[in-house]
């Protein structure tokens, strides 16, 4: 009994947050059709109360329900991202729906339920626990996807994201059950004993191979990718913020627990395939984005370079490479939050714009958005002073310690063709003649995201601001290494 | 006192600050960003020269020292200068008031903006200059691509877009190579300090082939050398006259000061196996683009060609590793940051009048404008490098070094002298000689006052470089002298252990 109460006080932030969830489902529906303000006020408040009792959870590594959960520093970490992640990106959210009159209460309850599983997902050290955490995700993204539900474009995105996300969980599966049969477990410690000690053989290497493609489909890595683009553009916008954030750190953060400290010793396999998808994704992100007319496609193509950047991390398979992913992810999430604020305030009659010649002469429109959101492109694009520069460069410094030098200097190229079309936006912001001005009326939790969100990654020069953040991801990182 | 480097680094994004909240209209918004520019850049031109009359030419030791924690693991904020890169801050605070000043009338949209842009750009210059930490140059070397992006783009000519493009684009290509160099030095030596490496920290010869290649990259974009050089005339003439003026005068003399911050000291054995390299790019640059220069038909053009001919004296001047080449290199750059410039402010007097930069559409300018002709006189035989002025003596002493390493090398330098006297005379005479019978240019008017308080100083430094170096060789020798030290010695320990290898075969065949 003290140990099922002890497994229990493991898992306490996700079971608050179930619980929550629960709750205000009920609520919801017995306010109905009273907006979504006090439901999405209510959640932010759990999502504080959650990420407080991450904090609090002591700071060693505690397993739980036989060793299928596990909260350690590193999950303790990325369960802040992404509870940071979900809190932005209902702030963001709470406006743009009341003013299209498509704010409806579950969209708080759908983004608990996502974030449960995201927590789920950070702390599964056991195949099956990290397919639950996954699905649980998954489906209230789906949901969400479709959020619109008049909206033709916004059904078609949940349909698409849905039929592909429903084949790669049907792959993961897939090769979870590879590696179960031919390893005779499915807890990450266990597989990681019996092929240490029987070598690599065929079958699990299929296992990994197919675990591998359902999850590069969840980070969107190339060749997994195509959903993401369409998705991107046809979701919401909020949706899309929300999408391109915490479920970005989740499914990452999975995949390095999974690859770490289920196949240790396999590493040679698995880093050939990180090596490659890198590369692809940056490839792919950098050249694809090129050709985009949509402000959000393009976010799309750039949140799958990005993706290749933070994989380049996992490749090196160290501490520092731990490190640098949960550096890049933190910085990534606190730019995207703003560059979707940015995107979220373009708007004319109360109607959303997103093409990218709407942002044209920005800066003289709107100085302090086009400021804004050209900082943040800027930090995308990796440029010094910007804290999008710090994310790249130990990244890099993980990759070539681990002598990945093909890699590396790939990704420095694939990083300059990047950097045209993000200052291609700065550019449409500041050379070219103004178009027509948008709404002035941004949101006001909408402009705070942005401001924080520029004011963060300039403040990252700070020793209080970057060092710390530097440091507590190092700690983190030990977690996952022997 | 302890701060100096940091205050005059970080006053230009105070006056930036203040310009953005500064309230104000249209025409007094402009006005109050124009006035707070100025005020900026004299005081921060005041704070450098300050810093010359205290500093140390007797010691080669960094000065002014600042250091502080950063980003943790080895990462510092450190500041300092030595007799290197002491005079290129004066030189940036320097010119800084004289670009504002060139801007006064000439530009008349977004004012405010433009002078944040020069403001954030100075901040950053003077950041690459002061910088002891790799990681801080980078992101100070990096970091001055922004502002200078906007100005070419915001306020430039026709084709402006393409030009910054351009700019950025081939930057940043030989930037990041060099990063990837940062971040592999970093892993080698654990810090990323420029003072432990230069003094305690020797890379094997086969990485510093690779590290010097990377650096390479950068530099020779930066500096720039031929054949990556291709940016620069585009930029040059679509950016406004200031922009061109800190091109010119600045941003290209952080590809020199590169070289001899860390080529040389760092990377001795790889300075040495790619000298060859270095001397044939920089006579081609100094003999093909002297040649391009001559058959240019727009002013802005030419002299960016003849700054990349200049360029190639400096780089030859480095590379020969002799006292006289590199302490030559640092005084072109000096005298070539005053002079390209003033060219470029002469090329922006005229140009603020007719609207245009061809050759063609002047002619017999020294009729109606006679102080104007006097000053781009000294300007023009400057650049080709006349006794007497500031050209002559970078360009005397790159080629001494030169003689003394390679005598080819400096012949063929020596006809690029010739060649410049040519461009440049040629182009004096078809503006400024000859009837005026252009009747566009029958009420064209002299320099105006502000005009000439702009044009007046620069002579007067341009002569003074000319008839009394001293002052500036006080500060750079005992550090040149370091310098070099410092490359013989890391060269000598590069090559003892493949000359003990050699003799070991011998003796034991």
């Amino acid at each position: 009994m003290t140990n099922f109460a002890h497994d229990l006080q493991v898992l306490y932030p996700e079971l608050m947050l179930a619980i929550a969830g629960l709750v205000l489902l009920v609520g919801g529906v017995m306010r109905k059709g009273e907006g979504m303000k006090l439901i999405s006020l209510l959640t932010v408040v759990a999502f504080i109360g959650a990420g407080y009792m991450v904090l609090t959870s002591g700071s060693g590594k505690e397993l739980a329900f036989a060793g299928a959960f596990v909260s350690d520093g590193f999950s303790r970490f990325v369960k802040i991202i992404i509870l940071a992640g979900s809190v932005l990106a209902l702030l963001l959210a709470q406006g743009t729906f009341e003013q299209r009159k498509t704010a409806r209460f579950e969209f708080p309850v759908l983004v608990i339920f996502a974030t449960v599983g995201m927590m789920l997902m950070v702390s599964a050290n056991n195949f099956i626990a990290l397919y639950m955490g996954l699905e649980l995700q998954s489906l209230a993204l789906y949901v969400l996807a479709a959020f619109e539900r008049d909206n033709a474009r916004s059904s078609e995105a949940g349909l698409k994201y849905f039929v592909l996300g429903a084949l790669s969980s049907g792959m993961l599966l897939y090769g979870i059950s590879l590696v179960y049969g031919f390893t005779g477990s499915t807890s990450f410690a266990d597989v990681a004993t019996v092929l240490t000690a029987t070598k690599m053989n065929l079958g699990a290497v299929f296992g990994l191979v197919f675990i591998l493609a359902g999850l590069a489909f969840k980070v969107s890595a190339v060749p997994f990718h195509m959903w993401t683009p369409d998705v991107y553009e046809g979701a919401p916008t909020p949706v899309t913020a929300f999408l391109a954030m915490a479920p970005k750190a989740a499914a990452l953060a999975l995949t390095v627990r999974a690859l770490m400290t289920a196949f240790p010793h396999s590493a040679h396999e698995w880093q050939q395939i990180i090596v490659f998808t890198s590369i692809l994704s940056m490839g792919l992100g950098a050249f694809a984005a090129i050709g985009q007319t949509n402000i959000k496609r393009l976010m799309a193509y750039s949140s799958i370079g990005h993706m290749g950047y933070a994989l380049m991390g996992l490749a090196a398979n160290s501490a520092a490479g731990v490190q640098s992913v949960l550096i890049y992810l933190t910085i990534y999430i606190v730019t995207t939050a703003g560059a979707f604020g940015c995107i979220l305030a373009m708007k004319r009659d109360g109607e959303p714009v997103e093409t990218i010649s709407d942002l044209a002469g920005l800066s003289r429109t709107q100085p302090a958005l086009a400021a804004a959101f050209a900082a943040l492109m800027i930090s995308l694009s990796g440029i010094p002073p910007l804290a999008g520069f710090w994310a790249k460069f130990y990244v890099w410094i993980a990759a070539v310690q681990a002598g990945l030098w093909t890699l590396a200097i790939l990704s420095a190229l694939a990083s300059v063709v990047g950097a045209f079309y993000y200052w291609r936006i700065f550019k449409t912001m500041y050379f070219d003649e103004p178009a027509p001005a948008f709404d002035g009326d941004v949101d006001r939790s909408v402009s705070g995201i942005v401001a924080g969100s520029v004011i963060l990654n300039l403040a990252f020069l700070i020793p209080i601001v970057g060092a710390p953040l530097i440091a507590a991801a190092a700690e983190a990182a030990k977690a996952l290494m022997p | 006192m302890s701060h100096l480097l940091s205050i005059i680094t970080f006053l230009p994004l105070l006056g930036a600050a203040a310009i953005l909240v500064m309230g104000g209209e249209g025409e007094a918004r402009a006005r109050n960003a124009r006035a707070i520019a100025l005020i900026t850049t004299l005081v921060d031109m005041a704070a450098s020269l300050f810093l010359w009359a205290n500093f140390d030419g007797s010691s080669a030791a960094f000065q002014f020292v600042e250091q502080a924690d950063w980003l943790g693991f080895g990462i510092t904020y450190h500041m300092g200068v030595d007799g290197i890169s002491m005079l290129f801050v004066v030189l940036t605070g320097v010119l800084m008031p004289f670009c504002i000043l060139a801007s006064w009338e000439s530009v008349q949209k977004r004012v405010a903006e433009y002078m944040i842009a020069f403001l954030v750009l100075e901040a950053l210059m003077m950041g690459v200059f002061c910088a002891l930490d790799l990681v801080l140059f980078y992101l100070f070397f990096e970091g001055g691509l922004i502002p200078m992006f906007v100005i070419i783009g915001v306020w430039g000519g026709q084709r402006r877009v393409y030009a910054s493009f351009k700019f950025f684009l081939y930057t940043l290509l030989g930037s990041v190579l060099m990063l990837l160099a940062i971040v592999a030095m970093y892993l080698y030596a654990g810090t990323t300090d420029i003072v432990t490496l230069l003094n305690s920290t020797h890379f094997p010869p086969e990485m510093q082939t690779w590290l010097w290649l990377a650096f390479f990259a950068s530099f020779a974009v930066k500096m720039p050398m031929w054949p990556v050089h291709t940016w620069l005339p585009d930029a040059h003439v679509e950016a406004p006259t200031a922009g061109s003026v800190i091109l010119a005068g600045i941003l290209l003399k952080m590809g020199g000061y590169g070289f001899l911050r860390f080529s040389l000291p760092m990377f001795a054995s790889a300075t040495d196996m790619f000298t060859p390299l270095v001397f044939t790019l920089s006579v081609v640059a100094i003999i093909y683009t002297s040649f391009v220069a001559l058959a240019q038909e727009d002013i802005k053009k030419l002299i960016a060609y003849s700054s990349v001919a200049h360029m190639g004296f400096v780089t030859m001047g480095i590379f020969t590793l002799t006292h006289q080449g590199v302490e030559g290199s640092i005084y072109q750059m000096l005298s070539h940051g005053i002079v390209s410039g003033a060219l470029f402010l002469c090329v922006g007097v005229i140009y603020d009048r007719m609207h245009t930069r061809m050759i063609d559409a002047y002619g017999g300018l020294v009729n109606r404008m006679p102080f104007y002709a006097a000053c781009f006189l000294v300007f023009t035989l400057a650049n080709v490098g006349l006794p007497g002025t500031g050209g002559f003596v970078g360009e005397f002493l790159t080629m001494l070094g030169a003689f003394k390493v390679n005598t080819w090398v400096a012949i063929f330098a020596a006809t690029g002298v010739i060649l410049s006297a040519a461009y440049m005379l040629y182009l004096y005479w078809r503006v400024v000689f000859g009837k005026l019978i252009k009747p566009s240019l029958q009420t064209i008017q002299d320099l105006s006052l502000r005009e000439i308080a702009i044009l007046a100083p620069l002579v007067i430094i341009t002569i003074w470089m000319g008839v009394y170096p001293k002052p500036i060789f006080d500060v750079t020798t005992a550090s040149v002298e370091h310098l070099l030290a410092q490359n013989k010695m890391a060269l000598a320990r590069d090559k003892a252990p493949k000359l003990a290898s050699a003799a070991a075969k011998e003796a034991h065949p």
